[in-house]
């Protein structure tokens, strides 16, 4: 395979992970904004600063109101991060390692953009925003669904693997990083139930407001989340699961190319962090520091991992 | 439908039945219902979008990606008209590879005083670059998409010979699938030969022509300028097809003396570049310095004989339009025949008595740029208004040797699909041929191209024109 074909394919399913998970940031910033007015300027400034996109958005935009940061998230142009600018550069991605796709892949690709081309030509009115976030979902799981239904499980499976979890190990780790205070196990934090606003939103950031519930019998509390989104192997946005993601990816092509790399080192190195430890431990260290330590490493790895495949030349 | 008798109907006699070949077809149609077909042509239309069967248009932002309209109707050729033409193809394409080897080595044609010194010598397109070296096989022209319009019942010309890097072939693929999807009923009463096997025969052909000191499977690897090329669409299609990879110059380097791509792996070697890069862009050492879409030092290797290049550089010097006017005495001079296929009555305007009959006559000619293409830079003679007419006539004066210009043809028509049922438009026929050292093969179909505008004669895509399914029927 090319190595330029290599990077095509990951960074494609790194832009979709990223579209489908701006799309459910917007959503769980948007509820707050329905039900918590007062807290709402807050909570999308955090959003912003979740996507790194701070100086993109002060560049352009003044203040931090819905309807605005919506319009910036989904559709502003010079947001090379917008959902519009995002699904476009995973389609023109896909055009260039077109003949490593099967047609159902690329038809689902091709498709989600000429839709939402189309979806997100004009701003959004508030009314019709669930549904065009609910279509974001739906068309991501197509792809999703068309990877695995339909293509072979050979190094171009997983270079598209590999982009999808760089990406979300990066996403949920952001999430954390930016609201790590509101998990710190201090005393004023301890809300009854749900009522921790924060802790909702940075669950349903992750889409798992329903399945901690489900996966984790204890009651919600800041080290119960924390765990769950770090350390729970059954949660497919934890860092944990990512990791053993690409611990899994790069295994395969360490056997179907016959060599290790450094990049294979890095990513034992970064899934050694999120096995061994319990959640006291890392609160020990810092979550602060812990988050911020895997948010470099993952950052470390993605380059690594472009230089040992020969993204480019 | 009644024929206007004007211009030549492939599908109606003058007294509105069938001619032979479209009987089946004909008397299938009949049966239809427009409602059903109007929205077959929708169906068609979103499949074609949904699988990014597009073209980009230079110079328009909007319209990045653009669809050429298919119809559904097919222009079918029986197979004794079909054997002719592919007879009288060949017979072309064999003469241009031997006036290129010739042009590049011996130049005997010249020395006969078959075609002037000047056409050659003052052509851009040829590269001195490749004097004194021949291709495996003397092969430079390896595929090829002949241009031909059709008059009468018998009356075939060529129009262009398009030897440098000939588009359009994956819509003949495309199309053909299409139709097969749409209307299998068809396929089943009506004997049509498949084209299916083109790009199994492109890879079979490419890879014969391999360099001589290649050893075991030849790697064959299609070169395209990028997405932004406005036939990326077929690059990749092809690349597909023939399981071969789709590279850019920035994949590629010099390794060893070979060109190699860049894979995850490490360095490859290529044996057989399948380039869609003009010849200018090819090699930034040796041609356009700023090039970014070629690989610096790819004609020392070429020279070395360390790769095929397909097709060759420097073949344009064959089939610009001046070059074109010569092409019958090019066929008689290297295989001692006529020509099979004829040519369209060309004016030189370079000759000053031709120049002084085309401004006469500049209202019922066709003027062309002798190095254009995509029907961008020419005049429509009887299309054009006052103004435009004096302003070419102006062009044409300043840089006569710029200038050919040819009869308005009465190009044949055959019907599409309407609101308002059949009616009928101008075509034109783009068959598609591959040379190796094994031989000529010609698919048995072809791209045909159809002007949808009532009256017009111009069919590039580029200008609004649409493509047709072309059937060749079996004996």
């Amino acid at each position: 395979m090319l190595g330029k074909t290599a990077g095509g394919l990951y960074w494609m399913f790194r832009s979709l992970e990223r579209a489908e998970n701006t799309a459910r940031l917007i959503e769980a910033g948007f509820r707050i904004a329905l039900t918590r007015s007062t807290t709402a300027e807050a909570e999308w400034q955090s959003v912003i600063s979740t996507l790194a996109a701070q100086q993109a958005y002060e560049a352009i935009c003044e203040g931090y109101d819905s309807a605005q940061v919506v319009n910036f998230l989904l559709r502003e142009p010079s947001n090379p991060s917008s959902v519009l600018s995002i699904i476009k550069s995973a389609r023109d991605n896909a055009r260039l390692v077109r003949t490593a796709l099967t047609t159902e892949v690329w038809c689902a690709v091709n498709e989600t953009w000429m839709l939402f081309t189309d979806l997100l030509k004009d701003e959004i009115p508030q009314t019709e925003l669930p549904a065009v976030l609910a279509t974001i979902r739906q068309q991501s799981g197509l792809v999703r669904g068309a990877l695995h239904g339909t293509m072979l499980r050979n190094d171009i499976y997983d270079f598209c693997r590999l982009g999808t979890f760089v990406e979300r190990m990066d996403n949920t780790a952001r999430i954390i990083d930016v609201k790590y205070y509101s998990l710190l196990p201090a005393p004023s934090f301890v809300g009854s139930r749900l009522d921790n606003v924060q802790w909702e939103t940075i669950l349903r950031s992750v889409s798992a407001h329903r399945s901690f519930r489900w996966a984790v019998e204890e009651d919600f509390t800041a080290p119960a989340i924390a765990e769950f989104l770090i350390l729970d192997r059954r949660m497919p946005r934890s860092l944990a699961f990512s990791a053993g993601q690409i611990v899994n990816s790069l295994s395969h092509m360490a056997e179907d190319y016959g060599s290790r790399q450094a990049s294979h080192d890095m990513a034992d190195a970064l899934r050694a962090r999120l096995v061994n430890p319990d959640i006291h431990s890392i609160f020990e260290e810092g979550l602060h520091q812990f988050v911020n330590g895997v948010i470099n490493s993952t950052a470390c790895l993605a380059q690594q991992i472009e230089i040992d495949y020969r993204f480019k030349g | 439908m009644k024929n206007d008798n004007a211009h030549f109907s492939e599908m109606h006699t003058s007294d509105g039945g069938p001619r032979r070949p479209y009987v089946g077809y004909d008397a299938w149609f009949a049966k239809q219902n427009n409602e059903r077909f109007a929205k077959k042509s929708q169906e068609a239309e979103a499949f074609f979008r949904r699988t990014g069967i597009t073209f980009n248009v230079y110079g328009q932002h909007d319209a990045e990606e653009r669809l050429i309209p298919f119809d559904l109707v097919p222009r079918i050729i029986s197979s004794r008209e079909w054997t002719k033409l592919s007879k009288g193809i060949e017979q072309r394409i064999r003469a241009l590879n031997a006036f290129l080897h010739d042009i590049y080595n011996r130049q005997e044609i010249l020395r006969a005083g078959v075609i002037p010194i000047d056409l050659i010598a003052q052509n851009d397109a040829f590269l001195p670059e490749m004097m004194d070296f021949s291709p495996p096989g003397n092969i430079y022209t390896h595929i090829v998409g002949t241009d031909i319009v059709r008059t009468g019942e018998d009356d075939f010309f060529v129009l262009e010979d398009n030897v440098r890097t000939p588009s359009g072939v994956s819509y003949m693929l495309e199309n053909r699938e299409t139709m097969l999807q749409m209307f299998p009923e068809l396929f089943s009463t009506i004997p049509v030969q498949p084209v299916s096997d083109y790009p199994k025969n492109l890879r079979r052909s490419l890879e014969a022509s391999s360099p001589r000191g290649c050893t075991g499977r030849p790697c064959v690897a299609i070169l395209t300028p990028g997405i932004h090329n406005s036939a990326y669409y077929e690059h990749s299609f092809l690349a597909d097809q023939m399981g071969v990879e789709l590279v850019e110059g920035h994949d590629l380097q010099v390794v060893d003396g070979h060109i190699a791509m860049r894979t995850t792996k490490g360095y490859k070697t290529i044996d057989v570049l399948y380039r869609r890069v003009d010849d200018e862009y090819l090699d930034p050492l040796t041609f356009n310095p700023g090039s970014m879409l070629g690989v610096p030092g790819i004609m020392d290797v070429y020279r070395a004989g360390n790769i095929t290049i397909a097709n060759a550089p420097g073949t344009g010097v064959a089939d610009d339009k001046a070059v074109y006017s010569y092409i019958p005495d090019i066929i008689k001079f290297y295989t001692g025949e006529p020509a099979i296929l004829k040519n369209v009555e060309t004016f030189r305007c370079s000759e000053s008595k031709s120049l002084q009959y085309v401004l006469d006559n500049l209202a019922d000619l066709v003027v062309k740029e002798v190095h254009g293409s995509g029907g961008y830079g020419m005049l429509v003679g009887p299309a054009a208004s006052k103004q435009e007419l004096s302003d070419f006539a102006g062009k044409l004066r300043a840089r006569p040797g710029n200038y050919i210009a040819q009869p308005t043809l009465s190009l044949s028509t055959v019907p599409i699909f309407t609101d308002s049922g059949l009616a009928p438009r101008h075509v034109d026929l783009r068959p598609f041929a591959l040379v190796s050292p094994n031989g000529v093969n010609i698919t048995s179909g072809g791209l045909t191209r159809v002007a949808l505008k009532e009256g017009s004669l111009v069919v590039n895509s580029s200008q609004g024109g649409g493509t047709k399914d072309t059937w060749v029927l079996e004996d």
